[in-house]
């Protein structure tokens, strides 16, 4: 072969200088997390102090992508972080919100999320859970893997539960592939903070824990009339009224879950209002009467007529 | 003697990096990747052994790289390659593959003549490598 007739690559092309001095602006411009810090904003209502921690990290990012232009950073940050609160109250969308702003940091190479549970991490027999756990790892590198409830990987009442051996290869590539992979836990506060209690391992890698507050009844209004108005829907001023209502009785009741059981209650609005308008069929609708929701809608609920009996959970 | 099979084999050895961005390439094509390895390398054995099973819905190529090195890892004095396998209808085949890993010394093959009736002859082609048992051929 005349692999001598080749064109030698020359080996080291001379690097750029760094240089000494970089323009915030046109920085935090180029990389455009202004319209996804907007976007949270917009479309995430309350959640103050999960949004300014979130502020708070892009701003390290960008700090420290402007440092390592300059050649002032020397380690890789630890981004893993822990998501704890209540069911329904956004865990998931902001963590699919971060991987954007890391993946425009150019902290994640790919910016997809994986999002996974126990199952998909934990074998069902001997030798069946190390190739599972590191299948999902490998689909995760270059982006976020989002672990949901992530207290169900340890099972101490079962001392040869295979989660063990899925927690010891996840905090392996969570320590030695850092810069390949960002992992995110979710799961209620307390439980977490007993799985962080019995896996100290994991405290001490994950860097940023942040802590998902509650929504007040005036946030669920306001999400409540988001999420119609979505989908070309609104409140009558009644229905307003007899939802805020509804907002507090459910909140009363067992199994409430936040954002989720508005938009589930929501569901069934939609429900009785479509079944409402088809009981009369002989007439000409408008638009207005397809959009709108009446206090009738809403107050068919089972929340109203059981008040707070178990029985009147699903409604 | 150099082993010349699939792409890029007349080029001098890929780096790390060029493997990694032709690993990508595939990824970024929607193709399967596989990692296979043999000690075989006579030009006709097609059935190499895989290292695992073929890697799916994968978006990045640092899963793959870390597979490469923990096959490297294991079988380091043995040919490596990687394929990338085409599912889309009317293609459902290998659309690419590479050698990543040779042993440090490649024996050649030895080419027997054989005289066959009316003056014919008659070539077969044998790696020196094949003729030690399977898994002690490019143990030094």
């Amino acid at each position: 072969m005349a692999l001598s007739s080749l064109q030698a690559v020359p080996d080291d092309v001379p690097r750029e200088a760094a240089p000494s001095s970089v323009d915030l602006r046109s920085e935090f411009e180029a990389v455009d997390i202004a319209s996804i810090l907007a976007q949270l904003d917009k479309e995430l209502i309350g959640l103050v102090p999960v949004k300014t921690r979130i502020r708070e990290i892009a701003s390290l990012l960008l700090v420290e992508r402007i440092r390592r232009k300059m050649s002032l950073a020397s380690t890789y940050p630890t981004l893993h972080m822990s998501f704890t609160g209540n069911p329904g109250t956004g865990k998931t969308t902001v963590a699919l919100r971060t991987a954007g702003i890391l993946h425009r940091l150019g902290f994640v190479r790919r910016g997809h999320v994986i999002n996974v549970t126990r199952d998909d991490l934990v074998g069902q027999y001997i030798g069946h859970t190390a190739p599972k756990t590191k299948e999902i790892l490998k689909k995760a590198m270059g982006g976020v893997l989002f672990i949901d409830e992530a207290y169900y990987l340890y099972r101490p009442e079962n001392e040869r539960d295979y989660g063990q051996e899925a927690i010891e290869i996840l905090l392996q590539v969570m320590e030695s592939q850092r810069e390949d992979l960002v992992v995110i836990l979710a799961g209620y506060s307390d439980r977490m903070e007993r799985f962080f209690g019995s896996n100290p391992g994991f405290r001490s890698r994950i860097a940023h824990h942040i802590d998902f507050p509650d929504y007040t009844d005036a946030e669920l209004l306001s999400i409540a009339e988001m999420m119609l108005a979505e989908q070309n829907y609104q409140f009558s001023s009644d229905a307003r009224d007899a939802f805020i209502r509804y907002i507090a009785l459910r909140k009363g009741q067992p199994l409430f879950s936040n954002a989720r059981s508005i938009r589930n209650a929501l569901d069934r609005i939609r429900l009785r209002q479509a079944n409402r308008l088809v009981c009369d069929l002989d007439r000409i609708l408008t638009s207005d009467e397809l959009t709108s929701i009446e206090a009738g809608d809403v107050l068919a609920s089972r929340v109203f007529s059981k008040g707070s009996d178990t029985s009147a959970r699903r409604s | 003697m150099r082993i010349t099979q699939g792409c890029f084999s007349f080029l001098p050895d890929l780096t790390g990096d060029q493997i990694r961005s032709q690993v990508q390439y595939c990824l970024d094509k929607g193709w399967a990747v596989n990692i296979e390895f043999t000690d075989d390398p006579h030009p006709r054995n097609t059935y190499w052994e895989m290292w695992g099973l073929p890697m799916f819905d994968l978006h990045d190529a640092a899963g793959i790289m870390r597979e490469l090195a923990e096959c490297r890892r294991v079988y380091g004095d043995r040919y490596i390659r990687i394929s990338g396998f085409d599912s889309s209808h009317g293609w459902e085949s290998v659309r690419i593959s590479f050698i990543v890993n040779r042993p440090a010394y490649e024996g050649g093959f030895r080419l027997d003549r054989q005289e066959a009736v009316g003056r014919n002859i008659r070539y077969s082609t044998r790696a020196y490598a094949a003729e030690r048992p399977e898994g002690e051929r490019y143990q030094s």
